[in-house]
Parts: C-alpha cells; structure tokens; sequence
C-alpha cells in the first residue's frame, strides 16, 4: 500500500485492539494498521518482538509510524526500530502523542496519501509544547 | 583477565540467580514508585537467559554478551528490558574476548553512553545510572566496587526522580530506593564475586 503505516503499541492489548477499532471506523482500511499490547506473558507490559512483527505487518515503503502509552512502551518501540534491517530504520518514527487521538490524527493525515513528516507532524499537533 | 566458558557460565548463573531470589523486593521497591513490574520483569529476562544459557555461554565473552543483552530486549517486557540489554549488548561490542582492567573501564564507560542514550536520562534522574556511573568512577579511582555501588544505590532514596514512571509521583518518589538502581548493585556484586572466585 502507498500510504504510511500506523502501529499502536499500548501496555495493554485491550487499549491496543480497541485504539485500532477506532482508526478503522473513523478513517477506513485504507492505511496499513496493526496494534500489539502487553509482556510476553500476556500480562500488561510492551514486547519488543511483538512491535518487531507489528511494524511488518503495517509496513509501507512510505514509512511507518507509531504510537504508544507509557514509558515503556516508548523504549520498547525505540528499541524494536533499532533492531530493523538497516534500510527499514529510517522510515519508523515513534510519535509523540496521546496513543488514541494521536493514532487517529495519524492514521487520517495518512489516508490522504501525506509523507512520513507530516503524517508525524499531525500527530505530534496534539502534545503539549 | 581470560574470560572462559566455565565463567561465563558462572556470571550467566550467579547474575541470573541473584536477580530471581530478589524479585520480591525489587517488585516492593516498584511497588513504592512505579507500576510494581520490575521484579517480575527482570525475573522473566533472567529466566530466559537460564533457559538460553548453553547458546549463550558457547560463544566469546563479547558475543555472550550481546546474546544475553538481546534475551533480556525480547523477554523482559518493560523499559528495564531495552536499558538493562542495552547494557549488555554495548559492553558486549566494546570488550575484547580478554579484557584488561583499562579494555573492561574503556567498555563500561560505552556502555553507560549507550544507556543514557536509550533511557533519554543523565545521573541525579533516580535511576540505575545512578549506580552504574559512580561504578564507573571507582573503577577508574580503583576503588572498592561493592562499597561504590551500595552507596550509590542507597544514595538513590532522597532523590526526586525526573525519568521513568516514578517521575510521575514528583516530590512522592523521595524515600524510596530507586528500583533499577537496586537491581544494578545486585548485578554488579554477582559479577565481582565471579571474577574474585567468591562463587
């Protein structure tokens, strides 16, 4: 697909799942989705191969952004982006924003077809300064 | 000194096993100023390095590391997974198969770089660079380890922390030891027991 990929990495599969039920009715099918959420328990926590399979599956060659709760969560998904293949790298960026709203200001900004940049750019519109 | 496989193996189990007795008090210690997971998450990673441990110990001291350091990225969990493996896996790619004390000094200062950078954090944040860095220092002052670590770690209590989930308590966090600065003086005993054959 040629729009950029959204992923939603949330402690919580609960908020995962349920952050990418509201992208899909509020903006469609048209951007590569995918969530994950918890430890690799299955209890609340971030898993840095589920992010790895996550950003996979959402993958576009435009680029792939994503969004996140907690700290852990921002680590965890820094460190899923380093451990890429070198050429993905630089086409995931972890954005800076509330991971529901920022997931659906994401997911629409993409849908329009907009860069990496600016779909991150919308996104990061909603964090305080 | 040589690192061989029978202490590699020895640190992979003495680390491994020390962490695992203290998960109580280091889930307590989280429990006090952060989500309470850090026990169990740094339990779950060193299990499965345990569980790994023949791949692990079959290769170089520098490779060990790294293996260890990627376990610890894919099984924790939480952030301690990425900051601890971090750890790992610079010192892993800073250290030769047998370090002198000046290559192990050279790889830890690296290694503490490379933290800072994934954590977004400096010492004073109430962390574990709050023990890892006055480590560092006494390493290179060829001070007493165990002493610098302990201190430091105790000297985590009266901070206010400014990174991670406690900074979300502000002045609440002051009175309780850091949890990852717990973990790091635990960690850094085991290794010094190891390599002075007190195990």
């Amino acid at each position: 697909m040629s729009n950029v990929g959204v992923v939603i990495v949330s402690h919580s599969a609960k908020v995962a799942e349920g952050a990418a039920d509201m992208v899909r009715q509020m903006v469609g099918t048209d951007i590569p989705l995918a969530w994950c959420g918890g430890n690799p328990d299955g209890g609340l926590g971030t898993n840095v191969e589920a992010i790895m399979k996550a950003i996979d599956m959402a993958w576009s060659d435009r680029g792939v952004v994503i969004l996140v709760d907690l700290g852990g969560a921002e680590t965890n998904s820094e460190m899923a982006v380093e451990m890429l293949p070198p050429q993905r790298q630089g086409k995931v960026i972890v954005c800076n924003a509330p991971i529901v709203e920022g997931s659906v200001m994401a997911a629409t900004e993409a849908s329009g077809g907009a860069s990496l940049a600016e779909v991150r750019r919308t996104a990061e519109e909603l964090s305080p300064v | 000194m040589p690192i061989d496989s029978a202490v590699i193996r020895k640190l992979v189990e003495t680390t491994s096993e020390r962490i695992i007795a203290r998960t109580d008090e280091l889930t307590a210690l989280d429990q006090a100023i952060g989500d309470g997971d850090h026990g169990f998450n740094m339990k779950r990673g060193f299990e499965a390095i345990l569980a790994d441990a023949d791949r692990i110990c079959a290769q170089p001291l520098p490779q060990a590391l790294h293996a260890a350091g990627t376990v610890l990225v894919m099984k924790v969990g939480g952030a301690s997974g990425p900051l601890f493996g971090t750890l790992l896996m610079s010192l892993g790619k800073a250290m030769p198969a047998a370090p002198s004390r000046t290559d192990a000094t050279q790889a830890f200062a690296a290694a503490i770089t490379a933290v800072k950078a994934r954590g977004k954090s400096e010492p004073g944040q109430k962390t574990m660079l709050d023990v890892l860095v006055p480590v560092q220092s006494a390493l290179i002052g060829d001070r007493p380890l165990r002493a610098a670590a302990a201190e430091a770690a105790a000297a985590t209590v009266p901070m206010k922390a400014s990174r991670g989930r406690a900074s979300f308590l502000g002045d609440r966090s002051i009175g309780h030891m850091d949890p990852g600065a717990r973990s790091s003086e635990i960690l850094i005993g085991a290794v010094l027991d190891v390599l002075e054959g007190k195990v």
